[in-house]
């Protein structure tokens, strides 16, 4: 295990200034998320047009680093992308968090592929994991227009 | 008495964790256990194995006796008049769900109080909650301080007609606050109320003796005295075991079934039934002895040395805030370092080796009151040294170091 690939720079800074972050004015779905097991609480706001494109996505909440970190890089990739192109990013990115899949979407250029695997340095710390995705299981929510508030010990 | 000897006796210091040296700054939510009671264990099940009280034959009876020797030195140990008196249960929490169920059903109707404390673990709170749900009881939180102090003048004022029993820790598992029970038994039994404490915390490191607090109740998880998992201890005066209904049913517990009637074994089966925890509890008197060889008044003096250095030496790190600063603290050290998160803390102390807990600790409440979304704890038992508490420290500082924290 290597802290310096959990903890990388941009994490940290992610993690310290978070992108994107406080509620938007105008959004279509929102969905709160919760860890029930360390309090960390998000709550995802997301704005699609009549395109289906993301127009805006923001989030508040509190948390340790890397799920702050983690929901801010999410916010900044996502944002700009059609729905269907984000959908795919939440499933990639959990893919290769839990299955150590590579990053197989089309929808990143190769900076945004970078920023995603800085994430991956939380498959070594099994703990974390539900840190890192808390975040995208709460957007993926918001899309699918859930109205449960997403728990991470429901999910695996 | 020489902790490294103490130490010794616990195998899992032997261990490395990361590579490091184990430093188990966990014992609050649970202690490792010494050889005795692996040992004991290891025994019972290769030597002595057989369920008890059914069977007539030898190794039963063996176990039997075995078993009920666990009893008799559980009624020393904390003092209790019968071991009628003691009830093995699954853990604390099982203790606490069965006086909250069997005091509710025959006690509780609508509109009754419960007084709890905003200290409170969970497992002293959602046992008294269903009784809120289902009979309509109302809870009733015992505010404290910014320090972790029960208000003791609020608490008076809370208690009123309709109060029908007090439950509330000995030990806080966040702030580490020696409640004043005695003070409190003493107002509750004025007007005649029942008490309820949750030894969890203070039976691994304080001297209990129900005798002289005069509790109605006192619920002991065995775990956190170092020993097995799945047993825990309900102590109640005799006479609310005999006037209050059984709970769990089943085998053990019964003395006569018929078709249309039963009727319920004397105590303290009439509160165990099914198979129980037969080999855990038979090493539990392994823990007892263990605690005793040392003796409270040895453990309690570590660890109040080990508790005050361990503060003054955190408070002396930069951005670190303790959590609460009660009049009378035992070795639960809860903290927050500016800037990181509890889980992150835990994360980076565990590459040291360093065992901590990060979260809630199961008291919501508590930390809601306090304004925190989270702690960290690092939580002291009898084999902890100095030189754990520097390799503490020295750890938070690396995590200031790689959040690069002021
Ligand atoms: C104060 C307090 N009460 C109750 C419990 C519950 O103990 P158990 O989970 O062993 O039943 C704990 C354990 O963390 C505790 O600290």
């Amino acid at each position: 295990m290597d802290l310096k690939q959990l903890y990388q720079d941009i994490i940290l800074e992610h993690g310290k200034s978070p992108r994107n972050f406080g509620k938007c004015e105008k959004y279509t779905h929102e969905a709160k998320g919760h860890n029930p097991l360390c309090g960390d609480k998000v709550q995802i706001f997301l704005n699609l047009n009549k395109e289906k494109k993301v127009e805006n996505l923001t989030f508040e909440g509190s948390g340790c680093a890397i799920s702050m970190a983690s929901t801010s890089i999410m916010t900044e990739l996502v944002k700009g992308k059609s729905l269907e192109a984000a959908k795919k990013i939440v499933l990639d990115f959990l893919d290769m968090i839990k299955n150590t899949q590579e990053i197989k979407s089309e929808e990143l250029d190769e900076d945004q592929k970078t920023k995603i695997m800085s994430l991956s340095g939380v498959k070594q710390y099994p703990m974390r994991v539900k840190c890192a995705t808390l975040g995208w299981h709460t957007l993926s929510s918001a899309m699918l227009e859930k109205k449960e508030e997403v728990n991470t010990e429901a999910f695996d | 008495m020489h902790i490294d000897e103490v130490k010794s006796q616990f195998p899992i210091f032997s261990k490395k964790i990361n590579g490091k040296q184990l430093v188990y700054l966990d014992s609050s939510n649970s202690a490792q256990k010494p050889t005795s009671v692996i040992k004991s264990l290891d025994n019972f099940y290769k030597n002595e194995f057989s369920n008890i009280g059914r069977s007539i034959h030898s190794l039963s009876v063996n176990a039997t006796n075995k078993f009920e020797e666990t009893r008799m030195s559980v009624k020393k140990f904390i003092n209790a008049s019968s071991k009628d008196e003691i009830i093995f249960t699954k853990n604390a929490t099982e203790a606490i769900n069965l006086v909250a169920t069997t005091f509710g059903q025959k006690h509780i109707e609508k509109g009754d109080e419960i007084l709890i404390t905003e200290l409170e673990h969970h497992s002293n709170y959602i046992p008294w909650h269903y009784l809120r749900k289902n009979k309509g009881a109302v809870i009733k939180f015992a505010p404290i301080n910014d320090d972790g102090d029960i208000l003791i003048d609020k608490f008076k004022e809370l208690i009123t007609s309709k109060t029908k029993i007090i439950a509330l820790t000995h030990l806080s598992n966040v702030t580490g606050t020696i409640v004043p029970i005695k003070e409190i038994i003493e107002i509750a039994k004025k007007k005649n109320i029942p008490v309820l404490v949750d030894g969890c915390q203070s039976a691994p490191h304080l001297k209990i003796d129900v005798k002289d607090l005069d509790c109605d109740f006192y619920a002991i998880s065995c775990h956190k005295i170092y020993g097995p998992t799945g047993v825990g201890v309900l102590y109640a005066k005799k006479e609310w075991l005999e006037s209050l209904p059984p709970y769990i049913g089943g085998g053990g517990m019964i003395s006569e079934v018929k078709k249309d009637k039963v009727t319920y074994a004397p105590l303290p089966e009439k509160y165990e039934a099914g198979t129980m925890p037969t080999a855990e509890v038979v090493a539990f008197n392994e823990s007892i002895k263990f605690m005793q060889s040392i003796g409270i008044e040895n453990i309690i003096k570590h660890e109040n040395e080990l508790t005050s250095y361990a503060l003054e030496k955190m408070k002396k790190i930069n951005s670190v805030n303790i959590v609460g600063n009660p009049k009378n603290k035992a070795g639960v050290i809860s903290f927050t370092i500016k800037g990181i998160h509890p889980h992150d803390i835990s994360t980076i102390v565990d590459e040291e080796g360093v065992a901590i807990r990060a979260g809630h600790h199961c008291c919501q409440i508590l930390h809601e009151r306090l304004n925190l979304p989270a702690s960290a704890r690092a939580s002291i038992g009898i084999y902890n040294t100095k030189e754990d508490i520097d390799i503490l420290c020295k750890a938070i500082e690396n995590c200031r170091k790689v959040f690069d924290i002021k």
